[in-house]
């Protein structure tokens, strides 16, 4: 038996938090009976129904493993709430490729009160089928905007093209360690996003920090992204540099122009959904990839990734 | 000796001195305890403490519950170690206590005690065990990161080599590892690369001419298997490396600063739950890996009880291992010759192998940075050993009598009686404790006690400070604190930590035909769950014992489920928010020290509670009469280490969660839901 869609949706809409780990489930389950209700529960929370997009600060962090992404998180937390802003994490872990089974590990490294309702951590994992938990996880962003302040997407984020994080976030943070080579290579050759904010973490190892922070300040410039702020944070008690990129963050959501970027978000991401269900071939049914790009900017901006994707296969015939 | 043409030794050995690790719920109950041990002929103490007094909690602390005097004695105070020892004469005794975390805490109450009884710390001997590295890698009773530990380490030994100098500050501890699944090599390895780091930190702490001392007071605590000839050589390597550690790495030139000392509990891991009167026989087998060549015997023996994979033992059942000591020590010639393996091609052999190993795993763990650094990597590394261990068992490449081979057996007399053969600890000693701490607490001095912690506080507050942390710490235990308090006062200053699970880093299983089924099982599951299994893997309460918890997960994950797994020490409500936030489709609870019967009802109550409806199972040490209540309580099914065959446990779990399929795992609802599994 399915849950009800609709209503979870409306009680994300009311902003009630103890609707998310029911919406959750249902958003990432692949039973006909699920999706059905998925695409209802998102109708719910779409801008149309909404009167606009939803208010939650959408926020992808990503680096590469042991960069220090669960413990800027904890301290992050921490700032958060004590601003009282609820706070949802969306850990996504890679999984095994021999078995498909994953060991969720985010949620025992990131440090919270559990007894704080306005903190939920949701561990998912990556996923073998290309952009299939990918699609759950945007959908579940987008579900938990409607109702907590804070949602974050965190990703290990190299080389991962199933997670577009971009295709998600408002802001995207790329988290570096200092000292590590990696992050900057990334960082060149594209593999990586570009960063809405870079953070260098352990700024306690001082004089490694600072140079790190010079490289990849040099690096931002080169690649013309120069007003890109850098930030310098120790995550570890005593802290330093957190209110920085707490005020950083509100900055860049602030500037930005949240309706374009996710209307332009759910567009990519229906597309990209539609590639994985039904390949290349589908895509020249329509007249390849530019046609499809004109058929979805020519849609109602209020609709939601479900709803579009049903719009293209509509007119693949 | 050599030069001796008789083969004998012209005067036999002194035996190693002989104990059982001992204590259970009250300070005075222990008391009488030791007191009938040393009457019927144990020749020193080895304090078993609960599990709140070694993680630093009082017994009205809210972690503490369900723990109180369950796996050693409850110690809050300087009032309960006066108890403890009460009419043992505390200069002539010889105490070993396992005490690691708050070891300094627990050192510091026995010296005033023994200063109440008139005697001076430098007559004090006995061992505290001390050793965090290895709780962060197999026990898991640390308080504090592991910085501060190490400095609470460095200090202790710093202050006993100078002000208790008969006192063996710390026993580097390869015991546990071997427990946690470690190969003879890891166990080598890991302990001289914790010793390093130990001593490195030392180096610092004191000036530069005692580090030869300090070398000669650090101790080991071992492990020993049933292939007693691989342990035996194991201990000659070890003894070996450490020489040679001392004379290269630290410069001691003393030769008997640079012997390896060492006691032992002989392995634990080995012992059966199905015919384990067997067991008797495995301990007396392990008994010898550790005494029968003379250059590398134990110095101290205590041996496990025949039925610990059971429950608790009786002082009955201790009797019997005191017993298979004094056999092995008064009625046999062991202690009659010179060492009998020496010039043993197969011996020397052996060791060298084992040497090879160890010195290359040592460069590995040196790479990460050293002992401390290499943490999650010696523990991923133990996961895994443990994990091909079980496989071993699993296939039936290794056998173990009356569990995977040879299980037909008559009805065992042994277990017969009304509580299944084992201790139950009287529930009312929880309350009787949290009575009596805070009877203490409101009649000592509080303001003598706040100036006590506040003093405390400051030293430990600055991480170089040039004070011992000892001092305090003394002053402190003398004033009247409490275990809690002192550990609180700690913890606030230093911060709170969580030991990497090792689980995340485990390579996947190759799938043998079994496995591969289960794997299609699972996939058809997930098709008609619309997503993958889920499971939570849970270690509610203080019980450190995480290896039963990291199979599961490692083999769940193998199995293709989601495997969410946080670690130890957790919570029933810090569960229950798990399960929820995470939508598991059902929930695996470990527990191995007696705590099973509060904790595991009040998981359920607090999933419940959150709405959650999913089904749970648990494994650990549950003796065999509260099956019924945990399955009264809501448990679904109940594993005990007779159920070896971990891919067996997982088909169960599928096919639980099978069944459940179709109706939603958790409806979300909050409180208001109706939460009938």
């Amino acid at each position: 038996m399915s849950a009800d869609g609709a209503a979870l949706g409306a009680r994300l809409r009311d902003r009630d938090l103890t609707a998310a780990p029911a919406a959750l489930n249902l958003l990432e389950s692949r039973t006909a009976a699920d999706r059905e209700q998925s695409a209802k529960l998102l109708a719910e929370l779409s801008p149309a129904a909404l009167g606009g997009e939803a208010p939650g600060h959408v926020i992808g962090v990503t680096g590469p493993p042991g960069a220090g992404k669960s413990t800027l998180l904890s301290a992050l937390l921490r700032a958060w709430r004590a601003q009282q802003r609820s706070v949802a994490i969306l850990a996504v872990d890679p999984s095994s490729r021999r078995s498909g089974g994953s060991l969720l590990g985010d949620r025992a490294r990131i440090e919270f009160d559990p007894a704080d309702r306005g903190i939920l951590i949701r561990s998912t994992a990556a996923g073998e089928r290309l952009g299939g938990l990918a699609s759950a996880t945007r959908a579940a962003a987008h579900a938990l905007a409607a109702a907590f302040d804070v949602v974050v997407v965190e990703t290990v984020g190299v080389g991962q093209g199933e997670t577009e994080i971009a295709d998600v976030a408002d802001t995207i943070v790329v988290v570096v360690q200092p000292g590590s080579g990696d992050a900057l290579q990334f960082l060149k050759s594209g593999i990586t996003e570009i960063p809405d904010v870079l953070v260098v973490t352990k700024a306690d190892l001082v004089a490694i920090a600072t140079r790190t922070m010079r490289e990849v300040s040099a690096a931002m410039r080169s690649l013309g992204s120069g007003a890109t702020p850098v930030l310098a944070v120790s995550s570890l008690p005593p802290t330093s540099g957190m209110d920085e990129l707490v005020q950083a963050l509100d900055e860049h959501r602030a500037g930005l122009d949240v309706a374009a970027r996710r209307l332009r978000a759910r567009r990519a991401a229906a597309l990209t959904d539609f590639v994985v269900e039904h390949g290349e071939r589908g895509l020249r049914s329509l007249g390849g990839r530019r046609a499809a790009e004109t058929l979805l900017g020519a849609q109602e901006p209020g609709l939601q990734t479900p709803a579009l994707l049903a719009v293209l296969e509509q007119a693949m015939g | 000796m050599s030069d001796d043409p008789s083969p004998r030794l012209s005067e036999p050995d002194r035996p190693w001195m002989i104990r059982t690790y001992a204590g259970h719920s009250t300070a005075r109950a222990s008391n009488e305890l030791y007191r009938r041990n040393l009457e019927k002929g144990q020749t020193g103490l080895s304090v078993a403490f609960d599990l709140p007094t070694q993680t630093g909690y009082d017994p009205d602390d809210e972690l503490a519950r369900g723990e109180v005097g369950k796996v050693g004695v409850s110690i809050s105070h300087r009032g309960d170690m006066a108890t403890l020892m009460h009419g043992i004469p505390l200069a002539e005794m010889n105490t070993s206590m396992t005490i690691n975390a708050t070891a300094a805490w627990l050192l510091a109450l026995y010296i005033v005690a023994a200063e109440d009884e008139g005697a001076d710390q430098r007559e004090l001997q006995g061992t505290t065990q001390n050793d965090i590295l290895k709780e962060f890698l197999a026990r898991g009773t640390y308080a504090f990161p592991p910085a501060p530990s190490m400095r609470l380490i460095a200090d202790m030994i710093a202050y006993t080599v100078e002000h208790v100098p008969k006192w063996n500050p710390i026993n580097i501890c390869s015991y546990h590892l071997q427990e946690a699944g470690a190969t003879p090599v890891q166990e080598i390895a890991y302990a001289m690369s914790d010793a390093i780091a130990v001593l490195d930190a030392v180096r610092e702490k004191v000036p530069a001419e005692r580090i030869e001392q300090v070398f000669g007071r650090i101790s080991f605590f071992v492990n020993a298997g049933v292939r007693f000839i691989e342990e035996h050589a194991k201990l000659r390597a070890m003894s070996i490396l450490w020489e040679e550690l001392g004379r290269e790495r630290y410069g001691v030139r003393e030769p008997r600063h640079l012997r390896f000392r060492y006691g032992v509990q002989v392995n634990s891991l080995g012992l059966t739950e199905a015919q384990p009167e067997n067991n008797v026989q495995r301990i007396v087998l392990e008994a010898l890996a550790v005494t029968l060549g003379r250059d590398a015997r134990a110095r101290a023996i205590q041996l496990p009880a025949w039925n610990e994979a059971l429950g608790l033992p009786r002082p009955w059942d201790q009797q019997w291992s005191l017993r298979i000591q004094q056999v092995l020590a008064y009625e046999t010639d062991i202690l009659e010759y010179p060492d009998i393996f020496e010039g043993s091609r197969v011996m020397d052999g052996l060791v060298a192998e084992m040497l090879e190993g160890a010195r290359a795993e040592m460069a590995v763990v040196a790479e990460h940075g050293g002992a401390v650094e290499a943490v999650p990597y010696m523990k991923s590394a133990l996961v895994e050993s443990h994990r091909e261990r079980i496989r071993r068992i699993e296939s039936g490449r290794q056998v173990v009598v009356g569990q995977n081979r040879f299980t037909e057996s008559e009805v065992s007399p042994l277990t017969a009686d009304a509580e299944g053969g084992i201790l139950v600890v009287d529930p009312a000693v929880e309350a009787e404790q949290i009575e009596a701490v805070r009877r203490w607490r409101s009649e000592r001095d509080q303001a003598a006690v706040d100036a006590a912690l506040a003093s405390l506080t400051d030293v430990a507050r600055d991480p170089r400070s040039s004070e011992n942390l000892m001092v305090p710490t003394i002053a402190a235990a003398r004033a009247g604190a409490t275990t809690g308090e002192w550990a609180r006062a700690l913890r606030d200053v230093f911060g709170s930590y969580r030991a990497p699970t090792g689980v995340g880093e485990a390579a996947a299983a190759p799938a043998d035909g079994e496995l591969s089924e289960l794997r299609m099982e699972v996939s058809r599951l997930q098709e008609r769950l619309g997503r993958r299994p889920k499971i939570l893997v849970g270690k509610p309460g203080l019980d450190g014992h995480s290896n039963g918890a990291e199979q599961i997960a490692v083999r769940a994950r193998d199995s293709g489920m989601d495997v969410v797994y946080e670690g130890i020490r957790m919570t029933p409500e810090q569960i229950a928010a798990s399960a929820l936030q995470e939508g598991v489709h059902v929930i695996g609870l470990s527990i191995l020290s007696g705590s099973h019967r509060e904790l595991i009802p009040a998981v359920i109550d607090a999933l419940r509670k959150e709405g959650v409806t999913a089904p749970v199972v648990v494994g650990g040490i549950i003796p065999e009469q509260d099956v019924a209540l945990l399955q009264k309580a809501g448990v679904a099914a109940v594993y005990t280490p007779k159920d070896f065959d971990i891919t067996r446990i997982m088909r169960d779990i599928v096919e639980l969660v099978g069944a459940g399929a179709g109706r939603a795992a958790i409806n979300g609802r909050g409180p208001s839901a109706n939460g009938s599994a």
